[in-house]
């Protein structure tokens, strides 16, 4: 398929009605390709969460067209929304979003059995991508019992294990210290290696600094949009 | 997908074993109510049921008085005589005639003692009350016309005054008269009103009457009508019999009165299922109660878990996956409720016939019946709460901490 993956065509987003309307997004445009590893920046309120929640279909454009893969989905019903985030999409966020008092292994499983998956497959998978992410020692650990570093790897591990097209990234290093930010940065840039585009909101310029372009938002629109070749 | 929302509902059910088991303790109680009541109720009408196969058919009882109390009876009625029990044994649609009169008496052998209710009466006695000897034989007709101390035991006395010993045999006093056991009665149990039928002694009419009564009057006469002869039929005769004897008139209001037997017993019977519906009913409104509690802290499980929904919803749950995850949960907790409400109420039931001495007569119908309305009260109370949980917002829910 060419084109781009992500193609944002003039999105608005407003909350609330009248004077206390809020424009997040402005008739913003951009488009992201297969296999980019896009970083998008800007202050709080700039936009750039709300960004990110339309091209994961959590939200939808109050104008203006999303399109995945071509295909317009920000007017899509919200059950065909979830289908795409169930097969294309998978999220890693800043508090790492794992299921309490669950294993790592059966986090990971998780997108899986909304796939419809037969158990045998998504032990294996869920194996497989927890070994990626170098824990294949804590499969049986819950969260609790796991480092933060640690529980964003089973995050990531979750997200790939669903061999999504595009990793969304919500400030994922957010809750780290720089240490464990590094080794989660670094197997970001090992998985875009592979091929899989990934999408990262942070506010760390250290952070942004890993990805091959920087889209920067303020008050709901693009100021900056840089290609860089590679990263680090 | 439905088998892994009911794993999913399980685990999440065992994971706060104590307060799932208070959740459900209403749907338990509302269950094990409606089967303890429904069961011993169809119990107790098999009981009464039995009792009157046990009867033999066309039994009639005739007694002075109007068969109401109140206003309407007469305590001074006339008794009967043996003259009488003569006469109807002689009328063509009669099968047996046996005479009764009863009289409390101190029956007494060795140490013990005890109260009890004399009968005196003739063998037939025996074939239409439904009596069964398991030892010894019944009185001979030598006995009854010359009114012989001998006497036939119901179990209760056995028990309370031989234990251990045969009783057959031995002698019984009974005031100023020595009585030979020369028969034991098979135990009958607790009669539909709850009184002990084998506390009981039977002796020849004649030997009550002068021996211990001084009198020759007969309290009650048990009438068997002839197979071919319907009780409509039979009754008349009696009735007409009755009126000549005593010379009341046809249109005038009589001073003694039948009863069919098994009228009275179907009438209890009925009483007895009614009354288990009633019961029943009112245990249901437990169940209901039991329902809202599901629905409650259904709904504080939605709370607690919007995070959770928010990271099912990220991951591709469609909001119908999480309508069905929590409405299953519902349905898994009320079930495991209906289930231990059943095995409780059938324990209860268990204990209450045993104690009651009436069979044990758990119905699969009724069973299926609460599992059902467990399973249905599930979805009624949990569908609101798993509306909720299916309508949350992925963003806010994520949010949620």
């Amino acid at each position: 398929m060419d084109g781009p993956l992500i193609e944002f065509r003039n999105v608005s987003r407003r909350y609330g009605m009248g004077e206390a309307e809020v424009r997040a997004l402005d008739g913003v445009s951009f488009s992201i390709n297969r296999g980019e590893f896009v970083a998008i920046m800007g202050p709080s309120g700039s936009g750039k969460s709300t960004a990110m929640n339309i091209i994961g279909c959590l939200d939808r454009p109050s104008a203006g067209d999303y399109l995945f893969g071509g295909v317009e989905v920000g007017r899509q019903s919200q059950e065909a929304r979830a289908l795409i985030r169930r097969h294309y999409l998978g999220f890693v966020f800043q508090g790492f979003n794992l299921l309490d008092r669950t294993s790592a292994l059966e986090n990971v499983e998780l997108p899986m059995i909304y796939r419809g998956l037969p158990r045998a497959e998504r032990l294996a998978r869920s194996r497989a991508a927890l070994a990626r992410v170098g824990l294949d020692g804590r499969a049986d650990h819950q969260p609790a019992q796991l480092s933060g570093g640690q529980q964003q790897r089973v995050a990531i591990a979750r997200a790939l294990a669903g061999e999504p097209a595009v990793i969304l990234a919500d400030e994922p290093t957010g809750n780290l210290d720089t240490h464990r930010s590094r080794e989660i940065m670094e197997l970001l840039c090992a998985l875009n290696r592979e091929g899989i585009t990934i999408v990262m909101v942070t506010h760390e310029e250290d952070m942004a600094a890993y990805a091959g372009r920087l889209i920067v938002f303020v008050d709901g629109a693009i100021t900056r949009d840089d290609r860089r070749a590679g990263g680090v | 997908m439905l088998w892994e929302a009911v794993r999913l509902a399980v685990q999440e059910i065992r994971r706060n074993v104590l307060r799932s088991l208070l959740t459900v303790l209403g749907v338990v109680i509302g269950v094990a109510a409606v089967i303890a009541m429904v069961t011993v109720g169809q119990g107790s009408s098999a009981q009464v049921t039995a009792q009157v196969e046990s009867l033999g058919s066309n039994l009639l009882i005739l007694r002075p008085g109007l068969p109401v109390m109140g206003p309407g009876s007469r305590p001074d009625a006339p008794r009967f005589t043996l003259g009488d029990v003569a006469a109807i044994r002689a009328l063509p649609s009669v099968a047996r005639a046996a005479p009764s009169i009863s009289s409390a008496q101190t029956v007494v052998f060795g140490n013990s003692n005890t109260s009890t209710s004399i009968t005196g009466t003739t063998a037939d006695y025996l074939e239409l009350g439904g009596w069964v000897l398991t030892t010894g034989r019944p009185f001979t007709a030598t006995e009854e016309r010359g009114g012989a101390a001998v006497c036939i035991i119901g179990q209760t006395v056995r028990q309370r005054l031989f234990d251990q010993i045969d009783p057959m045999g031995q002698l019984l006093r009974i005031r100023n008269l020595s009585c030979e056991v020369i028969g034991l009665l098979q135990a009958k149990g607790a009669s539909s009103f709850g009184q002990d039928q084998d506390d009981l002694v039977m002796m020849p009419v004649r030997t009550v009457q002068r021996r211990l009564i001084g009198s020759s009057d007969v309290s009650g006469i048990s009438i068997g009508l002839r197979d071919d002869v319907s009780t409509a039929r039979g009754a008349q005769d009696i009735d007409a019999l009755m009126r000549e004897r005593r010379r009341i008139g046809p249109g005038d209001e009589a001073d003694f009165s039948l009863t069919d037997l098994k009228q009275i017993a179907a009438t209890l019977s009925g009483i007895s299922t009614i009354l288990a519906g009633m019961l029943s009913s009112v245990a249901a409104v437990s169940l209901l109660v039991g329902g809202i509690g599901i629905m409650n802290i259904m709904l504080v499980s939605v709370t607690e878990r919007t995070r959770e929904i928010g990271i099912r919803l990220s991951v591709g749950a469609t909001s119908a996956q999480v309508l069905l995850q929590f409405l299953v949960e519902a349905v898994v907790l009320s079930v495991a409720g209906g289930v231990l409400g059943i095995m409780v109420g059938l324990g209860l039931a268990a204990a209450a016939s045993a104690f009651m001495a009436i069979p044990f007569a758990p119905s699969a119908a009724v069973v299926a019946l609460a599992f059902a309305f467990s399973a249905v009260v599930g979805v009624v109370f949990g569908y609101f709460p798993a509306r909720r949980a299916a309508a949350l917002d992925p963003i806010e829910a994520l949010r949620h901490q």
